[in-house]
């Protein structure tokens, strides 16, 4: 009689636990979404719409933050500059990182490992350490990259990089460009070796060269992580930060040419205190980016029909 | 397309084989020059890339007026090399806290969220549950939505909670990733339902199921997500620079940025390198640990994901 007793309330704690298992083990990120994302981001949607000073203190202004926002030329200025940065970002890292990893790929190249390892040490250097590494190598006196521009041209050179506004966001590039391109080889590395081989062999006995092999096997086989590497890549610049902000030890940069978006929330949220303006810059680089993302998924979408 | 010959015996089944092949002789000849030619952009790249890190080292080895004279390092005479900017930067109240801090704070945020993402991940691949394709679309559009938009009303929030110059406001938002589940999700789907079904018939729990049977099996990506993880970690600034505000809180890239900006490392720039290269050697060493399972990690999520 009680053992029976035992052996069914051994039962039911066992379906029970069957049962309730899954919903045990999502909850962490149930729970963590309501608080922590749904809960912050209808309180951003409410003080975009707020001027406050610091946490405490707030009134209710309307629209009257994205008003301002339209005319604020800082505003627009970092517009300028993340785009910029993004374009030339993406037009520089996706065809030098293929490029490297189709040579890569080939089989008369020696030393694989070596090489890998080598294009992949950068991604290892978190983006402020990059800067502050990089402060150094552009500085004008003693920086490397100087003294490299020096032997090459045999001239003594003194290109003051991050005291130039025109120079601001091509430094940044070039540290963004250090950080990534390595990063992005890997990944087309891996879509390249999982391209089936017989479509080559296939190409080559229908007697398609080199060019026409890359065009009408290569790329359409790895065009879904091409695409999401070009969706990440965008994102990422978009929310540049880290680098101009620590190369220009912690400002914008000459005359604001290192200006980005996210730098301007920052500066706005937590050094001015208003995080009621910063909420409406915040959403802002929402639009932005779920209109770019939008584009380019039409456009990929496109190069699907034909 | 048909191959010829598809009736012939074996040796000759081979299309390619059979298929005339124009060797042409100028080719043949150009090829080591080719293969020459193949490695230079491979080997300026890789320059590009490592001679930066090689530059790092040797500015935190070099004394006083040698981090300006050389370049790299003082060939003619070594022995002028020190470990002298190391003994400033430990010598400088703060660093050392900075690094252990970091240490902490990567560590144990790595094993929670793989921890968590795991199980969550576990859930997603092996059972059916109410609301999943629900939670599905939640954590895609979670993916999709820029952090920053969160800042402002997260901080409010920590204000609230009291978590302000806490890890907590650090460790427990960002104690699940979406990301990682997806990366469980995608592993644990080849773990076969038979080997579940096993251990439930041997009186496991579903807990156990997942601890026993299904992390083993996902190791590669158990490391590979740990090192993500580490990294993400160990190289965050904007949100910690916000909710950090004691200086023996901070951790090594808040510290670093802001000694950067001190005037005293305008000349003295060697032991900031030293500050660099001792924040970025912690997760070389662990990359060096769980360099296969990234790589196979890596490599799984970008062909399937």
């Amino acid at each position: 009689m009680n053992r029976t007793a035992s052996k069914a309330t051994h039962i039911s704690w066992w379906g029970w636990q069957q049962r309730l298992s899954p919903y045990l083990f999502v909850a962490p990120f149930v729970l963590l979404f309501a608080v922590f994302l749904l809960y912050p981001l209808t309180r951003s949607l409410a003080l975009s719409v707020q001027k406050t000073i610091g946490p405490r203190d707030s009134r209710f202004v309307g629209a009257a933050n994205f008003r301002f926002l339209l005319k604020d030329r800082l505003f627009w200025l970092a517009v300028a500059n993340t785009t910029g940065y993004a374009l030339a970002f993406l037009l520089l890292q996706i065809p030098a990182a293929l490029g490297l990893a189709i040579l890569l790929n080939s089989q008369r190249i020696k030393a694989k490992p070596v090489f890998r390892f080598a294009f992949f040490s950068t991604h290892l250097v978190g983006s402020v350490f990059v800067a502050v590494l990089f402060s150094q190598i552009l500085s004008p006196r003693s920086g490397l990259l100087n003294h490299l521009l020096s032997a090459i041209t045999r001239r003594p050179i003194q290109v003051n990089w991050l005291a130039e506004p025109e120079l601001a966001l091509p430094s940044v590039l070039l540290a963004g460009l250090w950080l990534s391109i390595g990063y992005a080889m890997i990944y087309f590395l891996a879509a390249l070796q999982s391209v089936d081989q017989d479509l080559y062999e296939a190409a080559r006995v229908d007697g398609a060269g080199n060019w026409s092999q890359f065009w009408h096997v290569t790329l359409p086989g790895i065009r879904p992580v091409l695409l999401f590497m070009i969706l990440v890549g965008t994102i990422g610049a978009f929310q540049l930060f880290e680098l101009p902000y620590v190369l220009f030890q912690q400002s914008p940069g000459p005359l604001s040419r290192a200006l980005t978006i996210v730098m301007y929330l920052f500066i706005t949220g937590w050094s001015v205190g208003d995080l009621g303006y910063a909420s409406a810059i915040g959403w802002s680089l929402v639009v932005l980016i779920a209109g770019v993302a939008f584009v380019q998924w039409r456009l990929g979408r496109r190069g699907d029909d034909t | 397309m048909k191959r010829p010959f598809a009736d012939q015996p074996d040796s000759v089944l081979d299309y390619r084989a059979i298929t005339p092949r124009r060797t042409d002789p100028r080719r043949v000849q150009l090829t080591p020059l080719v293969t020459f030619l193949l490695h230079l952009p491979l080997l300026l790249g890789a320059l590009v890339c490592t001679v930066p890190l090689v530059w790092l080292v040797c500015a935190t080895l070099k004394s006083g007026q040698d981090l300006f004279k050389y370049d790299f390092l003082p060939w003619d005479h070594l022995d002028h090399l020190t470990l002298d900017n190391f003994r400033k930067l430990v010598a400088r109240d703060g660093f050392t806290r900075w690094l252990c801090n970091s240490i902490f704070l990567s560590c144990l945020q790595a094993s929670i969220v793989v921890t968590l993402s795991s199980l969550g991940g576990f859930a997603l691949a092996k059972y059916k549950f109410r609301g999943k394709a629900v939670l599905t679309t939640l954590m895609v559009l979670t993916m999709l939505l820029p952090a920053q938009v969160l800042m402002a009303g997260s901080y409010e929030l920590m204000h609230h909670l009291g978590w302000i110059n806490s890890y907590a406001a650090i460790l427990v938002p960002g104690s699940v990733s979406v990301f990682g589940m997806f990366l469980f999700r995608q592993a644990m789907r080849q773990v076969p339902d038979e080997l579940l079904h096993a251990g439930r018939i041997d009186g496991c729990s579903e807990l156990r199921i997942w601890w026993d049977i299904c992390l083993p099996i996902v190791r590669p990506m158990i490391g590979a997500f740990t090192l993500m993880t580490f990294i993400g970690s160990w190289n965050s600034y904007l949100w910690p620079q916000i909710v950090l505000q004691d200086e023996a809180k901070y951790t090594l890239p808040i510290g670093l940025a802001n000694m950067m900006s001190l005037p005293e490392f305008q000349t003295e720039y060697g032991v900031l390198m030293a500050g660099t290269l001792l924040s970025v050697l912690p997760v070389v060493l662990l990359f060096f640990v769980l360099q296969k399972d990234f790589i196979a990690g890596l490599s799984s999520g970008a062909v399937k994901g």
